[in-house]
């Protein structure tokens, strides 16, 4: 589904990526994990196609297309999925306004027709389940008010909405309440299926017992310097980052 | 250069969407201004001695008064004598019904998407059509006339209602109050006139459509809407003019009065062409709008939408004379390419518990300047007068400028005011939310801005909001890419 190939990236002319390579199949769950600044944020806005990030070298592929020909909104459409660290506010702009638009532009570009007004709410109460989330919420203007873990909640209540093949999860356990990560857990695992696939970019390996990855891999310096499976995370978690980093 | 600014560089160029022009044959007069052309459209018109004298009272003053400078505008200077002052489309003298209309102007209103055949027209708004010098057209004048309404163009009615005309024309605007205000009164050619008696809730939208269509022509239409004791009346304005390399000058003068609990919502979606990229043409809007709260309790709400124009110096008002009256204005001004703009509001408080609410948004694209530029006053009388202002500037791009210039003249203790201003930017982040999420970044923008403006948008009766919506996101198109 998804192949990442010699991945190197920078930001205002500094590198932050060093050669990422990864291979990601439907239905695998990767977590990338890794110290503040190894940079996790980085790779999740390159696959999303943010354009502060300029790559250098590399390739990514998905389901075939090189990904990197492709504008942001072109990514989404295709079915990449980002729940943002640090979702963003936009003012006087309603929840139902923002998805109406993000849902029927997925749409057309599936050659589907726009959903109505009544469809669309009808659709909607039926993911804001998955997440628990609340009409006060959906109500209101995006993220505008929303306390951190409602925004995290939001993010993957956007993530039921839109359906993504792949969606890339950054640090979306930060912020939140051992309650809160085990509704937004719970709402990945729903969503989940053999057809999609999942990233998910953390510093703990708490999130982990809840979404558990098929492998682990950790970024230390722009680079991977450890993949293995699952049991990985909890070793990092018992020995700490320093073990890798002397190791690297 | 940012990735954002090229971003918001390349989503503002849209072409003008009304810039055609009608071919058809006017009455048109000699270019220039003098005493005799003053007298010359009045005897076109074939008005009264007392109107005459109104206007040649206007035009004398007017030679004793200077362009105001205050502005924050840069405005080339305007050569009076090198404009046509009336132009009419020529049409049988007298309509009786709508198969006497010319066909090439009922083509033109809708093109405009303001058919004017009643059956097709949006249900619930009468309009009145005004070309160049003229009103050609009235919607659902018989219905309104049903409930005692009168809703025609400003000629009729000086000819129908001579009294009510004269009893209330200049009253909220005296033909010296200002420069543009002065030539209005002088030369004024026609516009809507608008009275609903006492007790009266007006049924449907009224609206007045004004299109320029002659070249070299300016227009200068006087709207006069009168608010009989507890009436009440919503009002819309629209207006687009060809494109033309030539500036051509728009100087209206609106009056409200409203008296007794009378309640009077006026609201404007200015879209006059606004020039090419490189600030080449566009009209010079010199608007003088005032509202006069006479009675206890009345209310006057001003919104406006401004997005046309070359250059827009315009601060519709409001005079609360009477006890527990209100003013409101609410706007939403987007300035793009070379634009300038330079609008606000007065709310003068004379009345005891009189209230008055400002809520201004600007937004500033390509090189253009957006000011606001405000006044509240407070007489000595005025009591417990309150104020709230709200003055927003949205900068897309490092190049154009928002600016604010609140006045505050207080002479009563009792009285609260209030102000805030806020400054910000359409953030790369907002707009990469918005892309990750399948929309397009020129789609994102109109969100964006829109969701900044919904506070006013709100304020518009619904097909007026949805046709502004997509204005403000029209008129950005290519200030981002």
């Amino acid at each position: 589904m998804l192949q990442i190939k010699n991945l190197h990236a920078s930001v205002d002319g500094k590198e932050i990526l060093k050669g990422i390579s990864i291979d990601v199949k439907p239905g695998e769950i990767h977590a990338i994990m890794g110290p503040n600044g190894s940079g996790k944020s980085t790779l999740a806005n390159v696959l999303a196609g943010h354009e502060k990030y300029e790559v250098t070298e590399g390739e990514i592929f998905f389901e075939g297309e090189n990904l990197l020909e492709l504008a942001a909104e072109e990514r989404a459409r295709n079915g990449i999925f980002l729940s943002f660290q640090y979702p963003i506010e936009i003012p006087g702009v309603s929840m139902v306004n923002f998805l109406k638009t993000a849902v029927n532009e997925h749409r057309k570009h599936k050659g589907l027709e726009p959903l109505t007004a009544s469809q669309f709410l009808k659709l909607m109460e039926e993911k804001k389940k998955v997440v628990e989330i609340s009409s006060q919420l959906t109500n209101r203007s995006v993220n505008e008010g929303f306390s951190g873990g409602e925004k995290k909640r939001n993010e993957i209540f956007q993530m039921a909405m839109l359906e993504p093949k792949l969606a890339i999860l950054d640090e979306t356990d930060s912020g939140l309440d051992i309650d809160a990560l085990r509704i937004v857990a719970k709402g990945v695992n729903t969503l989940k299926s053999p057809h999609n696939a999942t990233i998910v970019v953390t510093h703990y390996q708490r999130l982990l017992e809840y979404i558990v990855p098929d492998y682990v891999h950790v970024l230390y310096n722009g680079k991977i310097v450890k993949s293995a499976g699952k049991e990985l995370a909890l070793e990092l978690e018992k020995k700490g980052y320093d073990w890798i980093k002397n190791e690297s | 250069m940012t990735e954002q600014d090229k971003i918001l560089d390349t989503v503002t160029k849209q072409e003008y969407k009304y810039g055609f022009v009608t071919d058809i044959e006017s009455d048109t007069i000699e270019k220039g201004l003098n005493e005799e052309v003053v007298r010359l459209i009045s005897a076109k018109k074939q008005e009264p001695q007392w109107l005459l004298d109104f206007r040649l009272k206007a035009y004398r003053k007017w030679l004793e008064m200077k362009s105001p400078n205050w502005a924050y505008l840069k405005i080339p200077s305007i050569d009076f004598q090198d404009i046509i002052y009336y132009s009419a489309p020529k049409q049988k003298k007298q309509l009786n019904s709508l198969d006497e209309v010319d066909p090439e102007l009922l083509e033109t209103f809708n093109k405009l998407g303001i058919p004017l055949e009643e059956q097709k027209h949006l249900a619930g708004v009468a309009v009145d059509a005004v070309m160049d010098s003229v009103s050609v057209k009235t919607t659902f004048k018989e219905t309104l006339a049903e409930r005692g309404i009168i809703f025609c163009s400003f000629s009729e009615a000086v000819r129908e209602y001579p009294d009510l005309v004269k009893k209330y024309l200049g009253n909220a605007v005296p033909y010296a109050d200002n420069y543009f205000a002065a030539l209005n009164s002088a030369v004024f050619s026609d516009g809507s006139f608008c009275y609903i008696p006492k007790g009266v809730r007006c049924p449907m939208e009224l609206s007045t459509y004004f299109r320029i269509n002659a070249a070299n022509t300016g227009q200068f239409e006087r709207t006069l809407i009168v608010a009989d004791d507890d009436s009440y009346v919503s009002y819309l304005e629209g207006c687009t003019a060809p494109q033309r390399d030539e500036n051509q000058l728009h100087a209206a003068v609106v009056e409200i009065i409203a008296l007794e609990r009378a309640e009077v919502k006026y609201s404007t979606v200015q879209n006059w062409y606004p020039g090419d990229k490189n600030g080449k043409g566009g009209i010079y809007n010199f608007v003088t709008k005032r509202g006069i709260c006479r009675g206890d309790f009345s209310k006057i709400s001003w919104t406006q939408v401004e997005t046309g124009s070359a250059i827009t110096w315009k601060y519709p008002s409001c005079v609360m004379l009477g006890d527990h009256s209100t003013g409101e204005f609410y706007s939403v001004a987007l300035t793009n390419n070379h634009q300038q703009a330079d609008t606000g509001t007065k709310m003068i408080h004379i009345g005891k518990n009189t209230r008055s609410l400002i809520v201004s948004k600007g937004i500033s694209a390509g090189v253009s300047n957006n000011s606001y530029r405000g006044l509240v006053k407070v007489a000595s009388r005025a009591d417990k007068a309150r104020n709230f202002s709200q003055c927003d500037s949205l900068l897309l791009g490092d190049k154009c400028g928002a600016h604010t210039f609140p006045y505050i003249e207080c002479s009563n203790k009792t009285a609260i005011l209030e102000h805030e201003a806020t400054t910000s930017k359409i953030s790369e982040d907002q707009i990469f939310y918005c892309n990750q999420r399948g929309i397009g970044t020129e789609d994102a923008i109109g969100m964006i801005v829109n969701g900044y403006a919904r506070e006013v948008l709100n304020k518009l009766p619904m097909e007026f909001a949805v046709e502004a919506q997509k204005l403000l996101q029209i008129s950005l198109e290519g200030s981002v890419g």
